[in-house]
């Protein structure tokens, strides 16, 4: 059965079709990432995915079970088992780093505050942030925060984790130490669904690589297949642009 | 002529009207600390009905628009004239001080509430958005995203408006209130001179005023240096 299901997606903003019949099946310790062009609707397959924006057709299961969007209740129980790390990051403008981290684990996953505390630190200090346990968002640059948005995720213990363009802030050391962390995750049998431009991230990372454009998923694969013999002009043509220069 | 006034000041202030201004100052502070006291609480539950998205709550949405968007544009006395004269015509046995408590309460509610509305609107979606996908509830999320990163924006123009709010009360006076513009016009009507009792008014004013002035621009600072409720501005 897979982890991560989902069916002939379809989602829209006003009358655009954003999403138009997403097909994706993600197996539990998969790591799948998502390419293609800005607009394609790469961040808002995940929008759709954590419940921020209803579906208009299609389904979506979590472990076995499908989510009903319209239900408190069930997107409760699917929100308690995937985190996601957003796009622009939106940490909590008004909480330092730690209580970002500790924020929902404590108050709302009602953890014991000291183990919460130790396992925030320990990430934090992982993401390179030990010295920033007090400042506040506004006081970091986007890479630091970004990697805050890392730890925030990984210490709800989710079961999925969605990544939007996860290394778009980071300096190219960061990003293998992101990717360290990542395929370390993959071990422990997490389930990934990466937003990504970085294809050298993307290569090294993915189990499948999935090629979005107009909505739907043009073409997916190995990322050898993906990068090497792409099947479809399209993604051929994407994938000769981008790593192109 | 300042002599003259000089020579009024001993006359002015004998025992009987001295209490009489101080009952009336009190009589105006008590107005302003009820009407800022009640504005605040109403005024925020009026703004979250505003904000709330619910389908149940939508009739109370459009009462509480309805609410603010007419007392905020009729004139005070207008309102104080119908809470005036509607309890009368309704048989309530109030008298015209209740009347002033009440309507006063009623007028800053309405314009807190959008004061409030304001401050949680402008803080931005998607933190809300964060809160959700972590799981917390509407109130948590209320608790601690929205409201911490309201405050800030909320404050200050509340204060402002306190303070103008406490000039305001004054139209009590038209109603019969022994507040202190009354009390300056009944001083003034007994032969003392006019621009001596309205002196004497106006310090009076100035004193209840500027503490409330002054503890907003201390909030203000405040809240404008404290890093935990920094706004942060919509991009
Ligand atoms: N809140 C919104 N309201 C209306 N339209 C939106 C909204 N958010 C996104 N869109 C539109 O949906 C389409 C897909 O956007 P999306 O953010 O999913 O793209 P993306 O693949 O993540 O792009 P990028 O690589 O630049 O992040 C775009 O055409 C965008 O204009
Ligand atoms: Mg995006």
């Amino acid at each position: 059965m897979a982890h991560l299901d989902i069916r002939g997606l379809v989602a829209r903003y006003n009358n655009a079709t954003v999403l138009d019949g997403i097909d994706l099946s993600i197996e539990r310790g998969e790591i799948v990432s998502l390419i293609g062009p800005s607009g394609s609707g790469k961040s808002t397959l995940l929008r759709v995915i954590s419940g921020l924006l209803p579906p208009r057709a299609g389904t979506v299961a979590l472990a076995g079970e499908t989510i009903n969007y319209a239900d408190r209740r069930s997107l409760r129980r699917s929100r308690d088992k995937l985190a996601i790390v957003f796009q622009q990051y939106n940490l909590f403008g008004n909480m330092n780093v730690l209580r970002n981290v500790m924020v929902a684990p404590v108050t709302i996953q009602k953890r014991d505050k000291k183990t919460v505390e130790a396992e925030a630190c320990a990430l934090l200090a992982k993401v390179g942030l030990a010295d920033k346990l007090n400042a506040y968002p506004d006081e970091l640059s986007g890479g630091q925060q970004q990697r805050v948005a890392i730890a925030r995720a990984l210490c709800l213990k989710p079961d999925i984790l969605l990544l939007d363009e996860v290394t778009s802030a980071l300096d190219p050391e960061r990003v293998g130490e992101v990717l360290d962390t990542v395929k370390m995750l993959a071990a422990d049998n997490m389930t990934l669904l990466i937003v990504s431009h970085e294809m050298g991230f993307v290569r090294e990372v993915s189990h499948r690589v999935a090629f979005m454009a107009d909505g739907k998923i043009q073409e997916m694969g190995p990322p050898a297949q993906i990068f090497g013999t792409p099947q479809q002009p399209r993604t051929q043509a994407f994938v000769s642009r981008i790593l192109g220069h | 002529m300042l002599s003259f006034l000089i020579a009024e000041i001993p006359r002015l202030f004998t025992i009987y009207n001295v209490i009489l201004l101080l009952k009336a100052a009190l009589t105006t502070l008590s107005l302003s600390a009820v009407g800022c006291v009640v504005g605040l609480f109403c005024g925020f539950l009026l703004s979250l009905a505003r904000l709330s998205q619910r389908p149940i709550f939508w009739p109370l949405k459009a009462l509480a628009l309805l609410y603010v968007e007419i007392l905020r544009r009729v004139p005070f006395l207008i309102t104080l004239m119908i809470f005036f004269f509607g309890a009368q015509v309704l048989g309530f046995n109030a008298s015209a001080l209740v009347i002033a408590f009440i309507s006063t309460s009623v007028i800053s509610t309405a314009f807190v509430a959008e004061i409030v509305r304001a401050g949680l609107r402008a803080v931005k979606p998607s933190q809300m958005e964060a809160a959700a996908v972590m799981n917390f509830s509407a109130w948590h999320t209320f608790w601690h995203v929205r409201l911490p990163q309201a405050w800030p924006l909320i404050l200050p123009p509340v204060f402002s408006y306190f303070v103008l709010f406490i000039k305001d009360t004054a139209l009590a006076s038209q109603a019969g209130v022994l507040e202190l513009t009354q009390a300056g016009k009944i001083l003034n009507t007994k032969g003392f001179s006019a621009s001596l009792v309205y002196a004497t008014v106006l310090i009076l004013y100035f004193i209840i005023s500027y503490p409330l002035a002054r503890f907003g621009s201390y909030l203000e600072r405040r809240l404008g240096a404290s890093r935990h409720s920094r706004p942060r501005r919509a991009v």
